[in-house]
């Protein structure tokens, strides 16, 4: 039997969220063809806010691989929309001309941001708030321009101001209502939210309204209809979303607001089905992905030929993806005469809860700045509960301040109680989930059952119910990403502490952020002393008390206690002068090993701490850094100079790179290699960084290692010139530093970000000047360790002396 | 039971090991955070032995720097998983002189 073709048109959440539900149900029923206008796999929209708010990135929002695709047979086009239906042929045409015949057809077109029709809408600058087009377009604006102005002051437009702020801009906020969100809030929670906001910088400029936008070719402000104007070079329309409905429109299919459908999703026309924000159901168009994916649900059942209750519609609620803002709303918010609310406002603690109560059940729900009963509440509401038993107490379980949520709310809630608001998954199915399928991780879980992967508001419950699911092995389970057993925070959310509070001591860090030995281990000291130091650039004083044995010493230790000492030797590049002094100083202090290290260069070893200071006085060279977390050697062949078959000057690219790089803290060593030509005779393939001279160019591999886990390097770039090389040698270099965890290599950090999203990061030539002034900046601060020992006596007596003790007997 | 005198207290630095060379036998001094000093043997409990001196000061440990042993300062005791002891001397101090009492 030949499988039916389905085509959807549309490659975003909703319709992407179908067609797995139908490969669930019945993964040979069909050979599926999608197309989507956009240039990318499927990706969770909800999360733009966080990639605009610089949370995440581009990369980590996309929920469907290209591969996803490919393993389940789909063919994909993306950039290429639908322009027409021909309803009778049963095929759809795109805009490239390509027509597809279907046997059923969904449409899941989504909306769009809609543009106020005002004089100058048009210009550059003014841009919507929809897709990941519209935050690159910001995100680039941010580095230009200064001035923002977000018109719109809901969910959305709040949302980008955030992000704005995050981005370094000024924002102003315009709204037309007197009250922010007045959609979800009633004017007492909208004013603690303008409040918060205000404090984390957003200006508003209330009751207004845009008249026109002026400017020549880009904006340079706004008119309002009172005839006020402002400066804005950005302006971002967030004044609400319009269904995309036209190629269905213009195909004959019965439009309203929205494409119309019944129960089941279909529309006016045989085999035609409409699924998500471009869908109108019960004369309601929904623009949260709950409903939209409980549609989803249903449009896959009837597709398939499985029974499935019809769809019904959704009651929804909200929340603010703002941090430092925690609300929830759902239902009627405003009283009536035939509402009885509960009202608690805690103007100390900023909590305020509403609940409005009609005919003995709850019809509408706002709580701010404590949202811990919203789940009941809100299950409460869409069960129609019957509450006249209930008293005021019991309706708001924790209270007007909010106790502690943990295991014990998680013990008292109902299996059936949504955790996931997005993907309707119960305590039940998480619980479920994670005995059968042995699972320990909130991402996990997001993988088996949905819940957690759209906006994200219930991965802390997630976690929460695995802490309790799981007992004792949870916590071990959670040890892998924490920093160390000091802290429960990660890496990345230690970063952000820093940056966000302002921290600028490891003391600090750890007496802010709670750390559970007070200061700390071998394993979060360094770390955090290194992330200071790459966040304060050359504002951080490094705490050398942090740092492990060799970086402290400035030596390596060995087995016994003695130290190597091995001076900088650039390029491998050496002269008669410098290996006599090595030389003297071997007989001199009687050296017990001699040897030409694997990174081209000479090594004493088996020196006494106390000889140190002296030794590298009597040496007179910089020390190699064979022992520190930062660039070790650069590797060179001879090259053009001397071989036959050298291309280009390796020896003096190599010692340029070694003199530039030297000293920088980087989260663990990085090597480099420089040859002239594809023999590669510096094995330059097995470096961090490892460049190779061609006729006219050099070629840049990065990411390569020699060490425990053998890796080649991967061809970044191939540049014709060695400022190029130098240059993204810097950019790659900066990003690494940026990023990576300590004490992760860049073979490893690569492997984990994926090489083609270092690619595309660095592609932006203003990026990567952004990325080396900051390298350049911290490589300022710091001093030839070696010398700074022999000038100062406290550095001697703190860290070399060894003192006698005259015993009398 | 004598007190040897080591060094003034204002020459110990915080955090940072001291090594006083007596009669053959090594010793450091700790100074810690809370201002205490400890004393103990210059030698890695690790069966590979090593020294300890420049070991990493969190308060009331110190990490073997050789083998990232946890080792209480107040009892000499290596911290689970790893097991054993360093010898620790009794610090006898007046405001400005420390000793140790051997
Ligand atoms: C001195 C040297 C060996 C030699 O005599 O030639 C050396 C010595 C040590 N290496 Fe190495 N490595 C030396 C070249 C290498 C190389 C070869 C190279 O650089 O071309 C490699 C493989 C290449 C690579 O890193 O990609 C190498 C891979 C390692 C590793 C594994 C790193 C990894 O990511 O897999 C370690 C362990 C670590 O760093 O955690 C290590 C760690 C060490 C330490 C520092 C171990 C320690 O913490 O005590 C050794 C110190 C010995 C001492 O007594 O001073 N050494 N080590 C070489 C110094 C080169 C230099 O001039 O700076
Ligand atoms: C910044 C932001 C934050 C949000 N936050 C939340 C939140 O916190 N919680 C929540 O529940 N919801 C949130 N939403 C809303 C949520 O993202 C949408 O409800 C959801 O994405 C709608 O899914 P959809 O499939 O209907 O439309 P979309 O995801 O928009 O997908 C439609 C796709 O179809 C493509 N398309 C359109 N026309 C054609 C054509 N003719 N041919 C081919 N392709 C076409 C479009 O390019 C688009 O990629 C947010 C939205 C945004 C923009
Ligand atoms: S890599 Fe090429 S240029 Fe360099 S030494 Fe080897 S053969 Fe000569
Ligand atoms: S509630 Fe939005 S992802 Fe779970």
């Amino acid at each position: 039997m030949s499988k039916k073709k389905l085509v959807m048109i549309g490659n975003g959440m909703a319709g992407v969220r179908t067609v797995e539900e139908i490969l669930k149900l019945a993964p040979e029923a069909f050979q599926i063809t999608i197309f989507g206008h956009e240039s990318h796999p499927n990706y969770n929209r909800i999360q733009l806010s966080t990639v605009l708010q610089g949370d995440t990135t581009v990369e980590d929002i996309i929920m469907n691989s290209w591969e996803w695709y490919k393993e389940n047979e789909i063919e994909l086009f993306t950039g290429e929309a639908i322009v027409a239906i021909d309803t009778n042929k049963k095929e759809v045409i795109s805009d490239k001309g390509r027509i597809v015949a279907y046997d059923e057809l969904i449409i899941a077109t989504g909306s769009s941001s809609f543009i106020l029709p005002i004089p100058g809408a048009d210009k550059q600058g003014v841009t919507g708030f929809r897709d990941i087009q519209d935050c690159e377009t910001m995100i680039k604006s941010s580095k230009l321009y200064k001035k923002a102005a977000v018109i719109g002051g809901g969910l959305l437009g709040l949302e980008a101001a955030r992000g704005l702020l995050n981005l370094g801009m000024e924002v102003d906020v315009i709204h037309l209502m007197p009250d922010l969100m007045e959609r979800q809030l009633d004017s007492t929670a909208s004013k603690m939210l303008k409040d918060e906001l205000e404090a984390q910088g957003m200006n508003f400029i209330m009751e207004k309204q845009t008249a026109e936008i002026i400017g020549e070719d880009r904006v340079t402000g706004l008119r309002f209809t009172d005839g006020t104007e402002i400066e804005a070079d950005l302006v971002v329309m967030a004044v609400g979303i319009r269904s995309n409905t036209s190629v269905a429109k213009e195909s004959g299919i019965y439009v309203n607001r929205g494409i119309v459908v019944n129960d089941f999703m279909e529309t006016s026309v045989p085999n035609i089905f409409a699924v998500g924000e471009c869908a109108e159901h019960r004369e309601l168009v929904y623009g949260l992905v709950a409903p939209l994916y409980e549609q989803g649900k249903v449009l896959a059942a009837t597709l398939c030929g499985v029974e499935t209750k019809p769809y019904e519609g959704s009651i929804v609620g909200t929340g603010l993806k703002v941090s430092g803002v925690d609300l929830f709303s759902a239902g009627e918010i405003e009283d009536d005469k035939h509402t009885k609310s509960i009202k608690v406002h805690n103007e100390f603690d900023g909590v305020y809860k509403k609940i409005v109560i009609r005919d003995n059940r709850i019809s509408g729900i706002v709580l701010y700045g404590d949202t811990k009963d919203s789940s009941r509440l809100f299950k409460m509401l869409v069960n129609k509960e019957d509450v006249s038993g209930m008293t005021s107490v019991s309706i708001l379980e924790s209270g007007c301040c909010g106790g502690a949520a943990g295991s014990n709310d998680i013990a008292s809630m109902a299996d059936d109680e949504i955790v996931c608001g997005c993907n309707g998954v119960s305590k039940g199915t998480i619980v479920q989930a994670i005995q059968t399928k042995e699972l320990t991780s909130v991402d996990e879980v997001g993988a088996c059952t949905n819940a957690g992967r759209s906006c994200g508001r219930c991965k802390s419950q997630i976690a929460d119910i695995l802490a309790y699911t799981l007992g004792d092995k949870f916590k071990e389970a959670d040890k892998k990403i924490a920093l160390c057993g000091c802290t429960t925070l990660s890496r990345d959310e230690v970063v952000a502490e820093i940056k966000e509070k302002g921290l600028t001591s490891v003391k600090e860090v750890m007496n802010v952020l709670g750390w559970q030995q007070e200061e700390g281990c071998t394993k979060c000291r360094p770390a955090v002393n290194y992330y200071l130091g790459m966040i304060h650039q050359d504002q951080y004083k490094d705490d050398r008390d942090s740092r492990l044995v060799n970086e402290k010493m400035h030596a390596n230790i060995q087995k016994d206690g003695t130290y190597s000492v091995i001076p900088r030797m650039y390029g491998g590049v050496t002269s008669a002068e410098d290996l006599k002094k090595i030389a003297e100083v071997a007989e001199k202090y009687d050296v017990p090993l001699v040897k030409l290290t694997g990174g081209q260069r000479i090594g004493l070893y088996g020196i006494k701490k106390e000889d140190l200071p002296a030794v590298w006085e009597d040496l007179g060279m910089d020390s190699g850094y064979a022992y520190g977390k930062t660039l070790r050697t650069v590797k060179t062949c001879v090259g053009a100079k001397f071989c036959r078959y050298g291309t280009q000057d390796s020896m003096g690219l190599g010692i340029e790179l070694e003199k530039k790089f030297e000293r920088l803290d980087t989260p663990h060593k990085v090597k480099m290699g420089v040859s002239a030509c594809p023999r590669n005779c510096a094995e330059a393939g097995i470096k961090d960084f490892g460049v190779v001279g061609i006729d006219g160019g050099w070629e840049i591999y990065v990411a390569g290692n020699g060490g425990t886990d053998l890796r080649a390097g991967d061809l970044f770039a191939t540049v014709k010139t060695k400022e190029e090389v130098i240059e993204l040698i810097g950019a790659f270099m900066q990003y690494y530093r940026e990023t990576a965890n300590y004490l992760e290599r860049t073979s490893k950090w690569v492997e984990r970000v994926g090489l083609d999203h270092v690619k595309e990061f660095l592609a932006d030539e203003k990026t990567r000047k952004a990325l080396n002034e900051r390298l350049d900046k911290t490589l300022l601060k710091y001093n030839e360790p070696w010398s700074e020992a022999i000038e100062k006596k406290e550095i001697q007596e703190k860290y070399y002396q060894k003192r006698e003790v005259p015993v009398l007997v | 039971m004598t007190n040897i005198y080591l060094t003034d207290y204002e020459t110990l630095p915080e955090k940072v090991g001291q090594v006083f060379q007596l009669n053959g036998e090594e010793i450091v001094l700790f100074r810690l955070t809370n201002g205490e000093v400890r004393a103990i043997e210059n030698r890695s409990p690790h069966p590979k032995g090593g020294t300890l001196s420049e070991g990493l000061v969190s308060g009331e440990y110190v990490f073997c720097p050789v083998y990232d042993w946890k080792i209480s300062l107040i009892d000499g005791k290596v911290q689970a998983p790893d097991e054993g002891k360093v010898k620790i001397y009794p610090v006898e101090r007046d405001k400005e002189q420390v000793f140790i009492v051997k």
